[in-house]
C-alpha cells in the first residue's frame, strides 16, 4: 500500500472518531509498513496506526479518561482488527 | 469477569508498588510498546514486578476488563491504574511519571 491510498480500516477509524468526538483536528496515520514482519503484522497493511485527535470533549478529562473515550469510539476495531494504536488526545489550546 | 480471575489480578496488582502487565519479560519483551515501557521504568530506577500476559490467557483477557483498557502494556502504581504505553511516554517526557513515583513513595530498584 502506498502512503496516500487509504485503506478501509483507516477510513473506519476516521469515521468513528469524527462521529463520536467532533474533533477540531484529526490525523490518522498508517504506520503498518514500519512494522512489516513484526509481531502483530497480519499482512493486511492495516495493523498499526497512530492518531492525533483534538476535541473540546477532552477538556477537564485526565489522560486515562481521554484515551478511554477514544478506545470506546473505536469499539471492536481495537479488539479485532487493529494490533496497535498510538493515541495522542488533546483539548483545543493545549 | 469471573471472580477468581479478578481475585488473581487483584493479587498481581498489589504484589509490588509498581506492576507492569506486558507481553514477554523485561529481558525479552515481545512487543515494541512493552519494551518501551520497561525502558521507562528502568530509567526511573523503580522496583517493579512484571506480568507476562502471553503466558496466561485468563489474565491477558481479564486485565482488559479489569482496567477498562483494551491494550497491553498497562502500568499500575500502588494498586492504581496509571495508563498504557502512550500515557507512560507522555508522563515520562513531562516529568510527571517521576513526580508520581516520588509522591507515592514507591520502592526504588536495588
Amino acid at each position: 500500500m502506498t502512503q496516500d491510498s487509504k485503506g478501509p480500516v483507516q477510513a473506519e477509524i476516521e469515521t468513528r472518531l469524527s462521529a463520536a468526538l467532533s474533533p477540531t483536528h484529526l490525523a490518522v496515520s498508517n504506520d503498518s509498513a514500519q512494522h512489516r514482519g513484526h509481531a502483530g503484522d497480519d499482512g493486511s497493511g492495516e495493523s498499526h496506526f497512530s492518531v492525533v485527535v483534538e476535541s473540546a470533549a477532552f477538556e477537564g478529562k485526565t489522560r486515562v479518561e481521554r484515551q478511554r473515550m477514544v478506545n470506546r469510539a473505536l469499539g471492536d476495531l481495537m479488539d479485532e482488527r487493529v494490533h496497535a494504536m498510538q493515541i495522542k488526545a488533546r483539548a483545543p489550546g493545549e | 469477569m469471573a471472580e477468581d480471575v479478578k481475585n488473581r489480578i487483584d493479587t498481581m496488582v498489589n504484589k509490588k508498588d509498581v506492576v507492569l502487565f506486558m507481553k514477554g519479560t523485561p529481558l525479552f519483551p515481545q512487543c515494541g510498546f512493552s519494551s518501551r515501557a520497561i525502558a521507562i521504568l528502568d530509567h526511573l530506577g523503580v522496583d517493579y514486578d512484571s506480568v507476562d500476559v502471553l503466558q496466561d490467557m485468563e489474565v491477558r483477557q481479564g486485565i482488559k476488563t479489569y482496567s477498562d483498557w483494551p491494550t497491553i502494556p498497562q502500568l499500575y502504581v500502588k494498586g492504581e491504574f496509571v495508563g498504557g504505553s502512550d500515557i507512560m511516554m507522555e508522563m515520562y517526557e513531562a516529568g510527571e511519571l517521576k513526580s508520581l513515583m516520588d509522591e507515592k513513595s514507591v520502592a526504588r530498584a536495588e
